[in-house]
């Protein structure tokens, strides 16, 4: 009889559970599930959006066209040399200032406000505003460096990658590295102080400190900031489209995505695009959920 | 008392609805037209404000509501965000204002304007552009005000310097920008242009490409017959020209400039010469302006001696969508906003060039306009952009174009390797 209860209660409890999940799973299926496989299916098809032509299926020739064009191995290459650049930079500085603002300090609270207004602004503003800065013959940036005697004439920044490519590291660096702070800040604050008391009871230097207890403890919080970031970097388009937009040979895979979808209105191309891009993503994601497996077991 | 008598419940509800509808119906009748939705120029602009203004003019006289669709500054954002309002056949917008290569874009999406328009209406403007706006029979836009390159200079630096009239070839213009700039750089002014233009990868440095590219007598990218032209030795002769241009006569960063960065400097009294639009006449010449009086505007240089003189139609139509609900009043705003009235205010507020050619002779606008009567030569060498025989795939084309000419300018690749990509994007598309 007390079997047939338990039974009962279990049985009760799973449907209970299958009845709390299955609005969450119909919402998955709906909002990501769908578009995706959707995206997959027109990434076979010539599909031209232009309201005129009928959808006709094309087998690869959409990813072998990708494939074949120099302009796309071209947005993989910036893309890639920029989400290592920046990634690290915001990573290193994160911790940086993550750091200072765990330690105690008059107007601590005042710090963890004021450094998260980069990114808070919204990033089609923030990259206007930083293109005005930059401007050649306007620009903030030009005229204190030239009065300053730092550089000999006015450089024309977005004008070619060799520098375009810097300046708009730059400004992505000053946007994201406030989000890598505060997610470390929550790292840093989860380390208990007694164990920085018992080091430096043993002898260990802050230096030692750091290496020893620091970076060990707050690995687990750094690689979520760095797969978000590492994502995102990625997939970058906004700063890119606004500071140098149009400009064949500063786009980024997403930016190239935009422009075969949007501007040339090429559903199977722009998908296969989309597809590519999410493989890519997909094995940095696998790689860092790896590496943090056997980073902790 | 029966107070669950069904009449009952709804004595409230009723006289609500009553009070409500002797409140609102004087409004409601005093709009009794229909709703149109005009997407026209952006309204940050002195020209959008001014289209608002006139079409808002046509709301009050009609009776019918205007609501005013404000689009982005640049023509290619503008373009990609019209054409997936088509894609989605969308009745949100009754009137589009169109750019002039974009008729073969837009037609499937159209009404044919024939049906409103009667012939001798059609007759009174330029006929070359009610043939750019007919499409396989179809009339797509209605010309609103028509557009070509025009080489603008500083008529008080040219006189300072010797010189009595304009280049006539870009070799000349390249040489005096260079006098001039090295002068006035001399003379404390040390951010002096020589020359100034629209080198941004986007339509804009399309159309100066093209120009310099037909000056030196290098076709137009794809000729009528749709013969793919762009690669030969006069096309890369125009193209090292230009890239000579930046970083000597022209400022590093023209690579990034469109129509306003490129004013920006020029009405701040900051260049020589400027390759521009008619629109900037009016803003440089208003009172307000540091060179107001001290410029002038004429035809483009040619390509060398033996070279010609080359200007990129521009212009904007209106079209009326074929997915609108009221096309017969929408045809009504486009007619108002076009007829001769409208293009000679037009002319004479904003310098922007009428779509019939009664509207030059006028007094009025030639003495607001006096480089109007240099604008009929201007416009017989207006070249056209080879939307026509790339109908839909017109922006692969130039966006190819576009950003192979500015890696050029910028320093990224050589001219034969540009034309080179050009040729095979354009021999893909129009086989």
């Amino acid at each position: 009889m007390a079997k047939q209860v338990e039974i009962d209660l279990y049985a009760r409890q799973k449907r209970l559970a299958w009845f709390l999940i299955t609005p969450s799973v119909f919402v998955v299926l709906l909002i990501i599930a769908y578009p995706t496989i959707q995206v997959i299916v027109y990434s076979f098809m010539k599909y031209k959006l232009d309201g005129v032509t009928p959808p006709s299926f094309a087998g690869i020739d959409n990813y072998a066209f990708v494939f074949s064009d120099p302009d796309w191995w071209h947005a993989v290459w910036i893309t890639v040399i920029f989400t290592i650049v920046s990634v690290i930079l915001e990573s290193v500085l994160g911790l940086a200032i993550a750091m200072v603002a765990n330690s105690k300090f008059k107007g601590r609270t005042f710090l963890r406000v004021a450094i998260l207004v980069p990114w808070a602004i919204p990033t089609v503003v923030s990259s206007q505003i930083w293109k005005w800065m930059v401007n050649d013959i306007y620009g903030v940036v030009n005229i204190i460096l030239t009065n300053l005697h730092l550089i000999p004439q006015k450089i024309a920044w977005l004008a070619t990658p060799a520098t375009a490519l810097p300046v708009i590291i730059a400004v992505d660096v000053w946007k994201a590295t406030p989000f890598m702070a505060l997610l470390l800040l929550a790292g840093l604050q989860l380390i208990p102080k007694d164990l920085y008391e018992a080091g430096s009871i043993d002898g260990a230097t802050k230096i030692k400190q750091f290496w020893a207890l620091t970076l060990p403890l707050v690995t687990p919080t750094l690689l979520v900031a760095l797969i978000f970031r590492t994502l995102d970097a990625l997939r970058v388009f906004d700063i890119f489209y606004v500071m140098v937009g149009g400009q064949g040979n500063m786009a980024t895979m997403a930016v190239y995505n935009q422009q075969q979808l949007i501007s040339f209105l090429d559903a199977g191309v722009g998908s296969s695009t989309s597809v590519i891009i999410l493989i890519i993503i997909m094995l940095f994601v696998v790689l860092y959920t790896r590496f943090s497996r056997t980073s902790f077991e | 008392m029966n107070y669950r008598h069904p009449s009952n419940r709804c004595v409230l509800p009723k006289s609500f609805l009553a009070a409500a509808a002797a409140f609102f119906l004087p409004a409601v009748l005093q709009a009794a037209g229909v709703t149109i939705h005009f997407a026209g120029d952006s309204d940050v602009g002195e020209g959008g404000r001014w289209t608002k203004a006139l079409a808002e003019e046509w709301s009050k006289k009609t009776g019918n509501t205007l609501e005013y669709i404000s689009r982005p500054n640049d023509a290619t954002a503008t373009l990609q965000q019209y054409q997936q309002y088509w894609a989605a056949k969308s009745g949100d917008v009754d009137v589009y204002m169109i750019d002039v290569i974009w008729p073969g874009i837009a037609a499937p999406h159209s009404v044919d304007l024939k049906k409103y328009f009667k012939e001798d209406e059609i007759k009174q403007h330029f006929p070359r552009i009610i043939e750019n706006n007919t499409v396989g029979g179809k009339l797509v836009g209605w010309p609103f005000f028509t557009d070509a390159g025009v080489l603008y200079y500083r008529t008080d630096l040219l006189e300072k310097y010797g010189y009595k009239e304009p280049p006539k070839t870009w070799e000349e213009l390249a040489e005096m920008a260079k006098k001039i700039q090295d002068g006035e750089r001399k003379d404390g002014k040390a951010d002096f242009q020589g020359f100034v233009f629209e080198g941004k990868a986007s339509e804009s440095v399309t159309c100066n490409a093209i120009e310099w590219v037909y000056a030196y007598g290098g076709g137009t990218i794809i000729d009528p017959d749709k013969k793919v032209t762009i690669n030969n030795p006069n096309a890369i002769k125009a193209l090292e020209t230009a890239k000579s241009w930046v970083g000597t006569i022209s400022p590093q960063g023209v690579v990034s400039y469109g129509e306003e960065e490129a004013r920006n400097i020029w009405q701040n009294g900051g260049a020589a010469f400027m390759r521009n639009w008619p629109y900037a006449y009016a803003l440089s010449a208003d009172p307000k302006s540091p060179i107001s009086g001290k410029f002038d505007a004429t035809v483009l240089p040619k390509g060398g001696a033996n070279g010609k003189n080359a200007a990129c139609l521009g212009g904007w139509q209106l079209m009326v969508s074929a997915y609108s609900k009221n096309p017969e009043v929408a045809a009504d705003l486009v007619r108002y906003l076009c007829s001769t009235e409208a293009q000679k205010k037009r002319a004479i507020d904003l310098s922007q060039l009428p779509t019939r050619p009664e509207v030059y002779k006028d007094p009025e606008v030639l003495a607001k306009n006096k480089w109007f009567s240099n604008a009929v030569e201007i416009l017989n060498n207006a070249i056209a952009r080879p939307s026509t025989v790339t109908k839909a795939d017109y922006n692969q084309v130039s966006t190819a174009f576009f950003q192979s000419v500015n890696k050029v300018l910028s320093g990224g690749e050589s001219a034969q390797q540009a034309v080179a990509d050009v040729e095979r994007v354009a021999k893909r598309i129009v086989r």
